[in-house]
């Protein structure tokens, strides 16, 4: 029987993985794959919220049938369509952003970019 | 809520295990693998158990973006940052801050499970909702696709014009990067 706090426990571990390995990866890169590991942990989270969570609309009127009201059981979704293209422009500037930077000082180490000055 | 009751069989629940378990190990080598390559298909890997797990929770359009936007797009674009950006020696290795940011880490894993094995979630199926409403919700969760298209165009508009706005400026911002000076 699969309920509710298994997804949500999945997604928190998968998220403080994601953590750590912004906190501690020195490669770039790594980093952002760390940021991506907690875009997912989220969309798990929310979509799972979706399905199991009663919407509040449905709460206020138990015996609503009208489509404006049975379609709330979806937001979560919607919110995961949002997180998915917002993370997607922002890997992809910011992937750009790094290719730049290692031409520009031949190193992709976390460490050597503190300053914005060359 | 479901419309067949398949999540009370033990064929789901032993899926569910088998494809938790190898996302977790997936995650863990992303970000414990020294060779960034190797990190990067181990993150390609939990996309694609991030995506079944959309389909067991009734989201069949949201699997498919998932896999066409992230395994597809966005491991390509972190392939592709990989390879332009190789540091043969060093490889990927950790920064000093290991052992208090797994102090952290923990500590934040052990605060989030307490919530969520404590909080009083208003489930689904415990709601007092009629029956003619829960017929609604089988049907709409059954055949998802026309109700995201409805929340996206009518209740959600605004955000839906805004994700419009951030995608323009990436495209502004990248050609902005590949500018000659």
């Amino acid at each position: 029987m699969v309920g509710l706090e298994h997804f949500l426990t999945l997604s928190a571990i998968i998220f403080v993985i994601g953590l750590y390995g912004v906190l501690t990866k020195r490669n770039v890169i790594a980093v952002l794959m760390g940021i991506e590991l907690m875009f997912n942990a989220v969309n798990v989270a929310v979509v799972a919220m979706s399905k199991y969570v009663v919407p509040q609309a449905l709460v206020n009127n138990p015996a609503a049938t009208g489509e404006e009201l049975v379609n709330k059981v979806l937001t979560g979704q919607v919110f995961a369509v949002m997180v998915i293209t917002v993370a997607a422009a922002e890997a992809a500037l910011a992937l750009g952003i790094v290719i730049v930077i290692y031409r520009m000082r031949q190193t992709a180490d976390v460490s050597e970019m503190s300053l914005m000055k060359h | 809520m479901s419309p067949s009751g398949i999540e009370q069989s033990g064929v789901f629940t032993a899926v569910w295990w088998i494809v938790a378990v190898m996302s977790v190990i997936a995650a863990i080598l992303v970000v414990h693998l020294t060779d960034i390559l190797k990190a990067a298909l181990a993150l390609v890997g939990v996309f694609l158990g991030v995506a079944v797990f959309f389909v067991m929770l009734n989201a069949e359009l949201l699997a498919a973006i998932q896999v066409l936007i992230y395994a597809g797009a966005i491991s390509i674009l972190i392939i592709f940052a990989v390879l332009l950006t190789r540091d043969i020696q060093q490889g990927n290795p950790s920064n000093k801050l290991r052992v208090p940011a797994l102090l952290l880490v923990g500590i934040l894993l052990a605060v989030l499970v307490f919530v969520v094995l404590n909080s009083e979630w208003g489930l689904l199926r415990e709601a007092q909702l009629a029956q003619e409403t829960q017929a609604r919700v089988a049907e709409v969760y059954s055949n998802s696709t026309p109700g995201i298209a409805r929340l996206l165009l009518r209740d959600f508009v605004l955000p839906f014009e805004m994700v419009s706005v951030v995608l323009f400026a990436a495209v502004v911002g990248a050609l902005a990067l590949l500018r000659e000076r």
